[in-house]
Order: structure tokens, then C-alpha cells, then sequence
């Protein structure tokens, strides 16, 4: 196998479920050797999660941990017991990077937390992803995605205003933690450099949203009384900035200079009512006329479909884009050609296609060597290859339910 | 010099507005010297956000809080002194970021072919909308576009209702996270084979892995997902309840039947709680308008925070939704300074974003506020490019560096 960015640095994960898993897979997807430890027959939460193939509920077929757990090796072991916490100090004695996401005080009680760690080997980094952190007052606390986007602010951004707000879909605050921890994990790698020391790295997922994402603009909560706003399918700022349906789905319209409206309405055969004076300031309409706009914008559009639509404004720089359904990006012409959505074969589920490279490393690109590991798929490999159990032992282990 | 995890790395950042920017605060707090560079010809529209009730572009706090820990200067790269400048920069730089199109990127005389010229060794990240190739690599796009193309848009609203789609820069934010870790893992490469390299990222891929469950159900059953709202496919109730007080809301999500009985218990055990329609996960899916209805109904009598307490004592996954201000004096948020306060010269005091990771080494921090145009031009073309005064005074007369 051809040499990647990460190639070389090795890693254990101790995860459940998404953060942690999207973390180790952003680094395994660019070479780095990835040891998940899973629960003995359960296996991870996000293996009975689904999407499953053929809508079967089966922990081998599971889109999401197929998705979450490429290029990894995986092994199972009962971390709760007391082989299992000496076992996995083995494994660590020779890690570069320990990702986990459990609660801290779980860690704690399996004498797992940092300090015991690094005692285990000074040079290890030890990730740490939680809801809300180490450290403060709700760092006991449960909390799923849906939580911490509402603690870190992302929540009140979106819904009617009348209707309760949104979180965003699909566990983004996991992915969004899991990112931020595989960005601040190399921040340490770097630190390591100079120091020759590990160091615990504590990634909040309330915080990744209430930091980088949305503390930004609370200086104008504060000393401004501004408040977050939930609008629907449109912006209060200017007009348009909004979502309007066309006639095979909807449209995104957005035009913040005034240059990019007038084109797009010159391009829908300059409407009559486009020199009332009521219309002339985008910032006033979106405050004060926006409904009437939309209905007449909408008038404009509805008989055309979405690739009409961006025909025109492709054609034209408009900066407007089709609302693409999940079915339509799959089948794109620009993630075809850029070859985003790869093809991969495993055993109980065939081939199937995957989402790629979220970047094209030019010297040493992202690469899909092998699909997410079968529940203890490298147990031997790990055991046996690496820690020097023999088979005898792993029998004992498996009846004993370590692995 | 205190120790950081990129102390002695320089990062050139051309990047403005919303993404680039943001990755380059990621590197420059974990303390590489990021050099912002900005010409007074063409201000960062970050720097003259509309509807501020401040002016100028040295007082914008969203500015300020993206831009800490920067360095600034100001120089006319389409002036080929201007460009020469950047290049002897590059020469002595680690990384190069930008968030041009790639058709402004090759106006420029930025491309990559042309930085590894001067420097082989650079690392160089560019994020437009669509990457540097492709039907749509030329897309002129917002924010929003971005949700759009990539599908996350789509699943934006209300269960089964209209597409409300995403208005917010998400995808920026998180394509500004994602390109951070790429920079870092080829710099790690680099410092093991001495070869740069060049990355090219496309914002609506990042959005694109982001849902990558959506697209694998596609893949796995044919089923295209559409407005998802709060709904989660596992847990029920999972949604935002209305609290006391205008406008207040809060999260609350149940996972196992043993979580459901202890969500009976802290409400009081109402009867509805034992009707047949709500005795597991799956009658509870069935019936979930029902079921969010009857909660709300508990919910309105106490503000989020108390609802939240009274569930997190009962083990159950809750919390308030917060707005800027609730953010600002959250109890949480404060011990952790998920936001700091920090003086700025033209503004006095800043509430700004806190570091958004905790490395307990080597913490980040807040060194310096963000630069006011031109600031470190001395520092950058006297101390690092070797001009002298005169020579300076000429550029600057010549409005090379303006």
C-alpha cells in the first residue's frame, strides 16, 4: 500500500455510536493504523442503528457503521472487566492516540482516565469526546445530539418562528465533535514533537457549536440584544435568502448583491412588478414584504424545473442553486467526475457504494483500502500477531467473555 | 516563548469571510503565526458586516472574534511587486490557505503550481464551493448553496413537510474543521519526507460526508430521505419542548425503556404515561405527535433549565436551547471560558469565541486580538522580508502595500 499523510501513527479506539467513530475514520481514511475495540456481541451501538440493506436489522449491514468504521481493524473486548482494562493497557503501551467518548466518569471508575493512562505510556495521547466536556458543572450530565446542538445555540437557528426550533439532522454534533477532535488529536501529534509527551485532549460537543460555530456573534447578544432567528425557509436579512419550491422540488435563492437579483429577474422576463418602488430595498422586502415577494417569485418559477433553473443562473452567474435530494447528489455529474462516491465489496453485504473523500490530498490521496471490520474480524491478528496470545489463551478469553 | 502545538510554523492566509478564515483560527490557536492577507482595495466583507451600529471596518466583533491570533497585512497582489512580495513570503511560509475560486486563484498567480515553485516544501489548501475541477468547479455560490448541492438541505424541516433547508454558514464552519485536519496531516507528512503538497477541498464534499447515513441508506435500501425535523429513528421522545418564559425551549431525548420509566417518574407519573399507546419505543414512534403533545403540556410549567435539572437528576438526556445571551451567562459554558473576554484597541472589549478544544499540555489561548488592517506590515516586510525603511516607504507611496 502506497504511503499516506498518516501513515504510521497508530491508534485505538474505545467509542460507541458516532463521534469517536467519525474521528478514527478522518484519520484511518488517511493511513493511520485504526484499532476499534467493540463490545463482545453487541458490537458497536451504530451496528443496530441502521439504515439496514434491504431494510434487514442485522449488525453486519448497518449503513451507518459501515459508513463510520472504513480502514479499520476491529477487535471485541470487555473493557468493564478487569482482564479487559490490562488487555487494552497493552494495546496502549504501543499507541500513539487513545480516541474514546464515553462518560468521564465511566473512564474514571475503570481506571481508565488520563492520569492512568499515562502511566501507561507518557507519550500517549488521549481523546477525549463527550457532550459537554471534562470539566464544569454539566460534565456528568447524558446528553445526545439533539442536546448539545441546543446547549451550544446551533438549535435556535432554524424552524418556524412560531413552531419549536430545529436541531440539525442526523447527529451532525457528533460528526462536527469528531472532527474537532481528529483536528485538535494532530495538534497534539505536533506537540508531542517538541515536548516528547502525550497530553489529554477534551473535546466538548456543546462547545464545538458554541465556540467556532456560534460564539462569534454572541458579543452582539450581549452588548447588542440581539437574538438568534428562526425564520423558516427564509432570512430576515435580505431578499432573497431563502428556499422557494419550483416545479420538480425547490430552489435556493440567494442574491446579496443587488446585481445577482436583477439578473435573475431580467432572466425570468423582467416581471412588471420589478419597479415598484416597494421593491427596491432587498433589506426592507425581507423585513416587511416578504410573503407578497415570495408568492410572486414563486409565480416566476414554478413552472420550471430545478436544472432549468440552474441552467440559467449557471449561465447567467446567478447565484442561486437546486435544493439536490439525497437520490440526485448520488447520481451528480460533479460528484461523478470528481469520483466522491466510491465502490467497495465485503463479505455479508457485497458490493456497495460509499461517500468518499471530503479532500484530495494531491501527494498521498484519501484511500478506501479496506471496508469496516466484521464484529472481532482481527481478534487473532491483534491477539495472537501483535500482544503474543496463543489460541489456547484466546479460547479462554472468549469463554471467560473478555473478547 | 511559550510552547504550542505549532509554535514555529507560518501560515500565509488569503482566505476572507467565513471558512478560510475559520481554519486559519483554528491554526493560529494552536499557535502557528498565521499572516492575514488583506488590501485596503477590497476590504473583507467580514471587516463591514451590514446592520452593525458600530462603523469602520476595525470594529467588527464577528471579525474580531475569526480572526484572533492573526497577523495582518495589507499588500496589492495584482501589482506584480505586490505579488512578488507574497511569494518571498511563501519562500519562508509553511502553509498557504485560500478560499478564492479557482479561476481567482489562477488570476491571481496563486496557484499551487506557482507557490511550489518558490517553496516545495509548502503545504497549500484551497476550499471553494466545488473543488478545483468538475462541471461546477466555477459555481459562484453563499453559504446556503452549499446545503443545497450537497443534500443537506433537503433534509432540513419539519417531519414530511416543505424543504425549510439551511441558511446558516454550517457548512463553512465545518468544511473550515475538516480542512484543518487535512493541512495538519500533510504537514505530518511532510515533516517525515520533507515534500508539500496541495489540497484541494471542495466545501460541498465536506457537506456530503457530514450525511454520509443518508446517502448509505440510499445506497443500502433505494429510500431517499427527505425533511427529518428532531425525529431520530432510534429514540422516542427525541424533540424540543416549549418551556416557561418567551420563546424558551428544551432538548429532550430517551433512549431505553429504563430511561422512559424514569421520564414517567420525574413528571409525576401523569396516567397518560400508562396507556398502551406509549408502553414501548416502537407504540411511542407510532404515536409521537400524541406523545410530544402530553410532554409539552409538563414542559410549559417550568423553564428549561428546570426541566432539565429535574432530568438530568432522573438520568435522562435534556437541555435548554440557548440563545446568544443565555449562552453568554450559562453556568457551563462560563467555567469552561467557552467565551472570553478580550481588549481590543479599537473596540475596548471584545466577547469573543473561546478556544474550541482543550489540549491540557499545551492549551490554546488567545494571544493577541485580531489585527487591524495593515498592522504587522512592519513586522512582515521589514523583520521577515529584509525591506528597509526607504524601501518600504516606496511600496506604501506606490500603494503596493496599501
Amino acid at each position: 500500500m502506497a504511503e499516506q499523510a498518516l501513515s504510521g501513527l497508530k491508534i485505538v479506539e474505545y467509542g460507541n455510536f458516532i463521534s469517536a467513530a467519525y474521528c478514527t475514520k478522518l484519520m484511518a481514511d488517511l493511513g493511520a493504523e485504526v484499532i476499534k475495540i467493540e463490545e463482545p456481541g453487541s458490537g458497536d451501538e451504530s451496528r443496530r442503528h441502521g439504515p439496514f440493506l434491504n431494510d434487514e436489522p442485522h449488525p453486519e449491514k448497518s449503513g451507518l457503521f459501515l459508513y463510520l468504521n472504513t480502514n479499520k481493524l476491529g477487535i471485541t473486548l470487555n473493557v468493564e472487566t478487569k482482564t479487559g482494562q490490562k488487555i487494552l493497557k497493552q494495546l496502549l503501551k504501543d499507541a500513539d492516540v487513545f480516541v474514546e467518548n464515553n462518560p468521564p466518569k465511566k473512564m474514571a471508575d475503570l481506571g481508565l482516565d488520563y492520569a492512568s493512562l499515562k502511566e501507561v505510556n507518557p507519550r500517549l495521547i488521549v481523546t477525549s469526546i463527550t457532550p459537554y466536556g471534562q470539566t464544569g458543572p454539566y460534565k456528568d450530565y447524558k446528553g445526545h445530539s439533539l442536546n448539545t446542538a441546543g446547549l451550544g445555540g446551533q438549535t435556535m437557528r432554524t424552524g418556524e418562528p412560531e413552531r419549536e426550533p430545529l436541531a440539525p439532522p442526523l447527529s451532525q454534533s457528533n460528526y462536527q465533535s469528531g472532527a474537532m477532535a481528529a483536528t485538535a488529536t494532530m495538534g497534539a501529534i505536533f506537540a508531542r514533537r517538541s515536548t516528547g509527551e502525550g497530553q489529554h485532549v477534551d473535546i466538548s460537543e456543546a462547545e464545538v457549536w458554541a465556540t467556532i460555530h456560534l460564539g462569534h456573534g454572541v458579543h452582539l447578544g450581549v452588548f447588542e440584544g440581539r437574538k438568534s432567528i428562526r425564520s423558516g425557509h427564509r432570512t430576515i436579512s435580505v431578499y432573497p435568502w431563502c428556499i422557494l419550491p419550483c416545479k420538480d422540488g425547490y430552489m435556493c435563492l440567494i442574491a446579496i448583491q443587488g446585481f445577482q437579483w436583477k439578473r435573475f429577474l431580467e432572466a425570468m422576463g423582467t416581471p412588471e412588478w420589478m419597479p415598484d418602488p416597494r421593491f427596491r430595498d432587498r433589506i426592507m422586502v425581507a423585513l416587511e414584504h416578504a410573503d407578497e415577494m415570495d408568492a410572486m417569485v414563486e409565480a416566476l418559477i414554478i413552472g420550471k424545473t430545478k436544472d432549468e433553473l440552474f441552467e440559467i443562473c449557471r449561465r447567467d452567474q446567478i447565484t442561486f442553486a437546486p435544493v439536490r435530494g439525497i437520490d440526485e447528489v448520488a447520481h451528480d455529474s460533479h460528484f461523478a467526475e470528481r469520483e466522491y462516491f466510491v465502490e467497495k465489496d465485503r463479505a455479508k453485504t457485497g458490493v456497495l457504494k460509499y461517500p468518499g473523500a471530503p479532500y484530495k490530498l494531491s501527494q498521498t490521496p484519501w484511500q478506501f483500502n479496506r471496508p469496516a471490520p466484521l464484529l472481532g474480524e482481527h481478534n487473532e491478528e491483534i491477539y495472537c500477531g501483535r500482544l503474543g496470545y496463543s489460541r489456547e489463551d484466546l479460547v479462554k478469553l472468549r469463554k471467560g467473555g473478555i473478547i | 516563548m511559550a510552547n504550542y502545538p505549532l509554535s514555529g510554523y507560518r501560515v500565509v492566509d488569503f482566505s476572507w469571510v467565513w471558512a478560510g478564515p475559520l481554519l486559519g483560527e483554528l491554526l493560529a490557536d494552536m499557535g502557528a503565526e498565521v499572516i492575514k492577507v488583506e488590501t485596503n482595495k477590497r476590504l473583507d466583507s467580514a471587516r463591514l458586516t451590514p446592520g452593525r451600529s458600530t462603523v469602520g471596518p476595525e470594529t467588527d466583533f464577528v471579525f474580531h472574534s475569526i480572526n484572533r491570533n492573526k497577523l495582518g497585512i495589507t499588500v496589492d497582489m495584482l501589482d506584480p511587486r505586490g505579488l512578488a512580495l507574497i511569494k518571498e513570503l511563501i519562500q519562508i511560509s509553511d502553509v498557504a490557505l485560500d478560499n478564492f475560486s479557482p479561476k481567482g486563484l489562477k488570476k491571481l498567480g496563486l496557484e499551487y503550481a506557482e507557490l511550489s515553485k518558490v517553496n516545495p516544501q509548502l503545504v497549500a489548501i484551497s476550499l471553494p464551493a466545488a473543488g478545483q475541477y468538475g462541471p461546477l468547479y466555477d459555481i459562484v455560490t453563499y453559504a446556503p448553496s452549499l446545503g443545497a448541492l450537497c443534500g443537506y438541505s433537503s433534509l432540513i424541516g419539519y417531519p414530511g413537510e416543505r424543504v425549510l433547508g439551511e441558511q446558516t454558514p454550517y457548512l463553512d464552519v465545518t468544511s473550515a474543521i475538516h480542512g484543518a485536519f487535512a493541512v495538519l496531516s500533510a504537514l505530518y507528512y511532510r515533516e517525515r519526507t520533507g515534500k508539500g503538497q496541495y489540497i484541494d477541498m471542495a466545501q460541498i464534499e465536506v457537506g456530503a460526508s457530514v450525511i454520509g447515513e443518508a446517502f448509505m441508506e440510499y445506497f443500502l435500501t433505494g429510500r431517499v430521505l427527505g425533511t427529518v425535523g428532531n425525529r431520530s429513528p432510534t429514540m422516542a421522545p427525541h424533540n424540543n419542548y416549549r418551556c416557561q418564559g418567551e420563546d424558551r425551549w428544551v432538548s429532550i431525548a430517551v433512549d431505553t425503556e429504563e430511561e422512559w420509566r424514569g421520564f414517567c417518574d420525574a413528571m409525576g407519573n401523569p396516567p397518560w404515561v400508562k396507556e398502551r399507546r406509549f408502553s414501548d419505543k416502537f407504540n411511542r414512534q407510532r404515536n409521537l405527535e400524541e406523545l410530544d403533545r402530553l410532554i409539552s403540556a409538563w414542559t410549559l410549567g417550568y423553564s428549561n433549565y428546570e426541566v432539565t435539572d429535574v432530568l438530568q437528576r432522573a438520568g435522562i438526556a435534556a437541555a435548554p436551547c440557548l440563545d446568544l445571551t443565555e449562552r453568554f451567562s450559562d453556568p457551563h459554558f462560563a467555567a469552561r471560558e467557552t467565551h472570553l473576554q478580550v481588549e481590543h484597541p479599537a473596540t475596548g472589549v471584545d466577547i469573543i469565541a473561546g478556544i474550541p478544544f482543550k489540549l491540557s499540555a499545551t492549551p490554546g489561548e488567545v494571544r493577541r486580538p485580531a489585527p487591524m488592517l495593515g498592522q504587522h506590515n512592519d513586522y512582515v516586510f521589514r523583520e521577515l522580508l529584509g525591506r528597509s525603511d526607504s524601501e518600504i516607504a516606496q511600496l506604501i507611496e506606490e500603494k503596493v502595500i496599501n
